[in-house]
Parts: C-alpha cells; structure tokens; sequence
C-alpha cells in the first residue's frame, strides 16, 4: 500500500534546490518512521520467518488497516490545520447504524439497497463533519471540546437509534464485496483504501486546496491575511474527515456484514497516534500522507508480528505508545531547535 | 497629482485606549509618505485599518477618490494595496515561494488547472525574480521561512509585497531587521517602485531613513496626525519635536 503515495509524497518534499537528495531526505520525519517500519519488518521476518513475511499476513494486515487509513487520510488533513478530531470512531458507528438500519428496512440484497445503505453513511457522516467544522471554524469552540461532544452525542444516538443491539446486513452483494472480491490478487477493501489514500495526499501535497491547509496550520493569521477564506476552509476540512468517517463505516460494514457499536472506542485515539507517528506536526503545518500510512503500519505490523512469534500481544500496546512518545519528541526538538534559530536572530535585532 | 488613498477622522479605540483618535492620512501617486510617530502612536492600527486588517470604529476611507469599505485583506488586495506587516504574517513551515503566492497560487496549465494543480515551477522562478531584484541574501527557495533569519524573513515579505502591490504599498518598520546592505537593497527597491507610480508609505523609526527617502512626512501623535512635512524641508529636530508634542501644535499643523 506504500509505493504509490511514495513517489507522489517525498517527490513534493523533494522538489527542493537545497542540498543533496539524501540530505533533504533525511530531514523529513516520515522517512525515519519509514527506516523504523523496515526495522520492525526485518525483525520478525528473521525471528517468525516465512509465516511473518508471506503475502497472506501482509494481506490480512492490509485488510485489517483499511477503514483505519480511510479516517487517517481526513485525520491527516485535520491535523495539519492544528485540529483535531476525536468523533470519527462515533461518526464511523453513527453512519454505519443509519446506514445498515435502511438497509434492513429496504430488505433483500438489490443494487438499490447498497447505493441506498452507501450514500446514507456518506451523508450522515458528512453531517457530522458539518457541524464539527461550524463549531469550530464559524462558533470558534476548540476542536478537541466540539469533537469531544460530537464523539459522545454520535455514538448516543446511535445506541438510541439501535436500542443497543447491533443489526446485521443482509444484502450480501455490499458484504461478498468486502469479504472476496480480489483485484488483482489484492483484496478489495484495501485497494479502495489506498485509492483514497493516493486521492488524499495529491490533493494534500500538490493542490491549492493541501497548500491553504498547511498554511491554515503554520498561521492562521497569516492565512487569513492573504486573503485564503480560512473558516470556509476548515469546514471542507471537518465536513470531508466526517464524510470519509461515513465512507469508513460502509467499509466496516462489507467487511464484517454487523455494526459494532461498542467496538470504535479507540478508534480515534489510533488514528491520531498513527498521523503522529507518521511525523506530522500534532501543533500543525507540517505532515504528509505518506507518514500516515507508515505509521498506520507500525501498530498493524507489531500486532502481528508478536502474535506469529508467540509474544503477548498485549506488548503491541506498549510498544505502539513509547513510538508515539517518541515521534512527538523527535518532532518537539526539532521545532525547539527551530524556535532557537529565530530567538537568535531577533536578538540580533536588538543588537543593531 | 491627486491622492490614490485619503482617510480622515478614522477612530478605533481597544478598550480604554484610543489606538486612533480622528487621524487623517493621505498619499499620493508616485510618491514616498513617511508615517513617523512614538511607540504605541498608532501607526500600525492606521495601516491595519487601511489595508483591511482591522474595523474602524469612525473615518472615511476613499480610494482614488471614492470612497470604499475595506473589510478584508482581499478586498485591499482588490485595489492593488498591500502591506508588509510589522510581524511579517509569513506561513513558518512554507518555503519562500509558497509564501510569495500564498492565497494567489499559478494554476497549473490545462485541464490540471480546473482541479486545483499549481505551476510550482512558475511560482519559483518569479519568487527567484522578485528576491534577486530586491538584492536579497536569499538562497534556499526550498527551506521552510521559519528556518530563515529574521532578515531574510523580511526580504521575503517585502518582496512578496512588492510583486504585488499595482497603486500603494505599506511598509511598516521593513528594515527593522535588515543589515546594512539589506537596507540598502530595500530602500533602493522602494525607490523603483515608486517611480513606477506606486504610492510608498514608510513606517520607521529612523530619521536619517525616512528624511533620504519620503517625499512627505506625516507624523501621528496618540492616535491623531498631528504635522504633515515636505521631506526636503524638514530635519530631524523637528520631526523630533512633533513626534514628541515638544512643537506647538498651530504652529505644526498644514506646514507642509
Ligand atoms: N489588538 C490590540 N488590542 C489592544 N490594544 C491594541 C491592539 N492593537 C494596538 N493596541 C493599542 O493601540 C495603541 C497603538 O498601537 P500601534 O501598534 O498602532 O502603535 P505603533 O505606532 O505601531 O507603535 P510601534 O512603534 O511600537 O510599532 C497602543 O497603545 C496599543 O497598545
Ligand atoms: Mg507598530
């Protein structure tokens, strides 16, 4: 899932006259992260041999982080703006409850009912990424206390929605979707996911609308006074992560042919940790698609891999959070020694 | 020649403090208008108000005689006004280029255009143009500005300014933190720009700066033009001497 956004994501931070190509290589945080993957895949490769590295466990990992590199993609945006979303995982319950309700009630297993069940979690995550984004840019709440709210309000209505009991989908064209369709010998689901993952770091990297983004992070005032309609902006921002939520939801739904209202609770804590990770900036304007999607795998990859070598995979989590530590730590000196650079100079100001 | 942009009687006040108290302010084509006061004179809520950064409280603002509502930033952009702020307004993690065409991206050429794509080389070859013209000390067009000293920072907004200002350009302290050839650079640059019709105004608190340079030099006092001079007839004591309030007030007012 990695090659594509490769080349589209370090061509940007390469499209550089400073230094040579392994100098400006080398100051992106995402290919360290990248180095740190290759070192836990070599790891388990060496120690779980071939059932560690078999194009069956990496497909089985793929198909197990593709709703996750759905949310991670309006994650990534959201976090470059110096936002943050933690409603995704209620979002991602709230659309799938919608949508598989409508679909028991349609019945049956026609190509209405899918396009039905589809466009319903897409419009109620949608929905839900509306009104975080007019909190948060238009009634100027902070988004940590707007999501916070919505992550609590999503995942009620849907209990009161559902009474509880998670409904199963009938229509068995939307779950053999999820569950056999092969193109290509890959698995569908993670091939949608990496479809919008690629649609996702394009846009982020090459166009207008991924270049107001960082700057909406790196100043907001700044932004602002160039003219760039900054609170407009953030709702695109809120409304697609929310949409993507929605669009995560029907994914679930093929690929476990249930809702699980219960089971999204940390749902968005992962995605966060892994847009960190992946060595974009939690204070924002700075970060890439294609760290997010390495640090999507090194979760998925240890998971794994203590499995297959017979560890407790329990330890996943201990490892996964000194990563986390680490990346913020990384990326904190680095703007400290940043900071520095510019402290320095305005004393020189004061000098003159 | 007649004014591009007069305001008169703009008031703002924050508060209990009255940032501008009925201050008037006028500049013409082609020339360089020094706006000279203390510290906390009001000079910078005058350009905010005039560059559309800021709501005014009272005060008339009129555009090549017209009189106009500049409630944003694009809106002055409109009128071909920009400004170089006192705390730059640059995006930190952006390169140079990309904070050059920060809001008025090229568009990619064809159908890529339409979906967003940006020219990045164009935008970096002109944003090369523009700081080379300014003589700047500017190497990396790749590095994010916040890695940039405080100097090269500044060259980078004053060029950006520069690029895009069509009738009047604020100015405000731009060689604050500029090294002696850097200073050198600008004010040569300003120059250009004004002979090519563009109306300069120069925030400074350097007197041997702005009586090289201003053709017109208008001194604000607590929030209130208080003595307009022709900067060939004036000198540092009086200019001193106004900014101060040291000056008789009847005595200063219309010198000019
Ligand atoms: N956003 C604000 N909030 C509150 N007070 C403000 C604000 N902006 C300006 N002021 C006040 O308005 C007055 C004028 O400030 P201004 O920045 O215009 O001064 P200045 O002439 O530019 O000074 P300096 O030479 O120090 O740059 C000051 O007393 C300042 O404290
Ligand atoms: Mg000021």
């Amino acid at each position: 899932m990695t090659t594509a956004t490769t080349t589209a994501d370090v061509r940007t931070e390469l499209d550089d006259d400073s230094g040579t190509v392994w100098q400006r290589l080398a100051r992106t945080q995402a290919v360290w992260i990248l180095g740190v993957l290759v070192l836990i895949v070599a790891f388990f490769s060496i120690v779980g041999g071939r059932r560690f590295l078999s194009a069956n466990n990496f497909s089985l990992i793929s198909q197990n982080l593709a709703v996750l590199a759905v949310l991670g993609v309006g994650m990534t945006f959201v976090i470059i703006t110096s936002g943050i979303d933690l409603s995704i995982g209620s979002v991602l319950v709230f659309a799938s409850v919608i949508s598989a309700k409508l679909m028991s009630a349609m019945g049956g297993d026609g190509a209405g009912v899918v396009v039905v069940g589809i466009l319903a979690a897409i419009v109620a995550g949608a929905a839900w990424g509306w009104l975080n984004g007019f909190l948060i840019a238009m009634a100027k709440i902070p988004a940590l206390i707007v999501t916070l709210g919505t992550l609590s309000a999503a995942l009620g209505l849907a209990y009161v929605l559902s009474k509880g009991v998670n409904i199963a989908v009938d229509a068995t064209s939307l779950t053999d979707f999820g569950i056999y369709t092969r193109i290509a010998g890959v698995p569908a689901l993670p091939l949608l996911a990496l479809v919008i993952v690629v649609i996702g770091g394009i846009a982020l990297h090459r166009t207008r609308f991924g270049r107001h983004t960082y700057a909406i992070g790196s100043n907001q005032e700044a932004a602002r006074r160039v003219g760039i309609r900054v609170n407009r902006h953030l709702m695109w921002v809120y409304l697609l992560t929310g949409l993507l939520a929605g669009v995560g939801a029907v994914m679930y739904l093929a690929q476990f042919g249930t809702t699980t209202i219960g089971g999204q609770s940390l749902t968005n804590l992962n995605v966060i940790a892994a847009v960190v990770i992946g060595g974009t900036s939690i204070f924002g304007g700075y970060g890439s698609m294609f760290g997010t999607v390495v640090g999507l795998f090194i979760p998925a990859v240890l998971q794994s891999g203590f499995v297959i070598i017979g560890v407790d995979p329990f330890w996943q989590g201990v490892a996964v959070g000194a990563v986390l530590i680490a990346a913020v730590y990384v990326d904190q000196s680095r703007r400290a020694a940043a900071q520095r650079g510019a402290k320095s100079t305005r004393k020189g100001r004061h000098n003159v | 020649m007649a004014a591009v942009l007069t305001a008169e009687g703009l008031s703002r006040s924050f508060g209990h403090v009255m940032a501008l108290n009925g201050a008037d302010f006028d500049v013409e084509a082609g020339e360089v208008v020094a706006l000279i006061g203390d510290n906390g004179a009001g000079k910078s809520t005058l350009v905010k108000a005039l560059t559309g950064n800021l709501a005014l409280d009272a005060g008339v603002v009129q555009f090549e005689g017209r009189a106009i509502v500049l409630d944003s930033p694009a809106e002055a952009s409109r009128f071909g006004i920009e400004v170089v702020h006192q705390d730059l307004a640059l995006a930190p993690h952006l390169n140079p280029a990309q904070n050059m065409f920060l809001g008025r991206e090229i568009p990619a050429k064809g159908v890529l255009g339409w979906f967003g794509f940006m020219d990045n080389k164009e935008m970096r070859d002109r944003t090369r143009t523009g700081l080379a013209d300014l003589g700047g000390t500017v190497r990396a067009l790749n590095a994010p500005v916040g890695e940039m000293s405080g100097g090269q920072r500044q060259q980078i907004a004053i060029a950006r300014a520069m690029q895009w200002a069509s009738k009047v350009i604020f100015l405000d302290e731009p060689t604050a933190a500029l090294g002696v050839v850097q200073t050198r650079n600008v004010l040569d640059s300003i120059k250009r720009i004004r002979d090519r019709g563009v109306a300069v105004v120069l925030i400074s608190h350097s007197m041997p700066e702005v009586l090289e340079i201003a053709d017109r030099v208008q001194v604000l006092r607590l929030g209130r033009r208080v003595a307009t001079y022709a900067g060939k007839d004036t000198n540092v004591e009086q200019l001193v001497g106004a900014m101060t309030g040291a000056l008789d007030f009847q005595h200063t007012e219309n010198a000019a």
